[in-house]
């Protein structure tokens, strides 16, 4: 009884293996490493020849590829879709999503209105300090 | 038969539905809470260095000691070692075990590439007297990328550990399992170097 229920299950295993939800083909890895080349390229670019009129439009555009980048990586690497392991692992991705930009922006949030109440000198009089 | 009898008896007892529907494998996802919990330490040291990266103390800048070609080498060597373990997983699911560790050993080699030029540009970071203790800046710069460089050190740990048990062991379902955990691992450490090299060495290089 019990070997039986372990065979079943080991070929159970096996099968899943076999079928391979969350397992990546050649196809899919040889997109994500093309779109990630390209992804990483532009913004070593943009910002080595200084490309933009601005720092300012470098920045934004370098943040922006990079969150572009991140989910070709998710996709195309981690093979990440909404029906893996029955959405759960969808489900911890996005909770942890809110608690990084919460972490993120509310640190920020902060410590800039500290600095701005602390009337914290200015990075080019903190270079005359002795 | 005593046995099935209470079986039997405790199917009666349960007060839950038995169809409920169950992860497929409880490790992977396990494991990916894992990760998930690893990118909450390095939102908390992104977040550390968002807030003291323009603290110099009077000292260099991000702009003043950046090499952005050893970066950009570092960024390749990283991407290359992310489609060689994909090329060793697909190998993997074929159950070709020497393909396998090949393509395993060249992930390790890009691995041990990645972080040789780290530790290089570490080293001239603090010969120039530029170290962890120089300023706000160059403190959180360093924990954030030193914590990056060590799981990448841990990973490679981790993937020769693993090529020993398949050259020992083939690759049966269970070490398929252990080769997809070090996958997503692997994987993930690409997406949070992603993050370093636009939001710190990019962005620190542009102001």
């Amino acid at each position: 009884m019990s070997a039986a229920s372990h065979d079943a299950h080991h070929a159970h295993d096996d099968h899943e293996h076999g079928e391979g939800g969350a397992h990546g083909t050649l196809k899919d890895y040889v997109i994500g490493f093309v779109l990630a080349v390209i992804l990483t390229a532009i913004p070593f670019w943009l910002v080595m020849a200084d490309v933009l009129p601005s720092h300012q439009m470098t920045a934004v555009a370098v943040m922006g590829l990079a969150a572009i980048q991140v989910i070709v990586h998710m996709i195309y690497f981690l093979h990440m879709n909404s029906r893996s392991e029955g959405g759960w692992t969808m489900l911890a991705l996005v909770f942890t999503l809110i608690v990084v930009v919460i972490t993120l922006a509310g640190s920020l949030w902060v410590m800039h209105n500290l600095d701005t109440h602390m009337m914290a000198p200015m990075p080019h009089e903190m270079r005359e300090v002795p | 038969m005593a046995h099935a009898q209470t079986l039997t008896e405790a199917d009666d007892t349960r007060f839950y539905t038995t169809e409920e529907h169950h992860p497929e494998n409880g490790t992977l996802l396990g494991f990916w809470i894992y990760l998930m919990s690893d990118c909450l330490i390095f939102a908390v040291l992104f977040a550390c260095y968002a807030v003291l990266g323009r603290n110099y103390a009077a000292g260099p800048s991000g702009a003043d000691l950046f090499d952005l070609p050893i970066v950009a080498v570092n960024t390749a060597l990283l991407l290359f070692s992310s489609i060689t373990y994909g090329f060793a997983m697909i190998s993997a699911q074929a159950k070709k075990v020497k393909p396998t560790l090949a393509w395993l050993a060249v992930t390790g080699l890009l691995g041990l590439g990645f972080l040789s030029l780290e530790l290089y540009e570490f080293n001239h970071l603090i010969h120039e007297g530029a170290g962890p203790q120089r300023s706000a800046f160059l403190s959180s710069f360093f924990v954030l990328v030193g914590t990056h460089g060590l799981h990448v050190t841990f990973g490679t740990i981790w993937l020769v550990t693993l090529m020993v048990q398949v050259a020992k062991r083939g690759l049966g379902v269970e070490m398929k399992r252990r080769l997809m955990c070090l996958s997503m691992f692997w994987h993930f450490l690409d997406v949070i170097w992603i993050g370093v090299f636009s939001f710190v060495y990019l962005l620190g290089v542009l102001k």
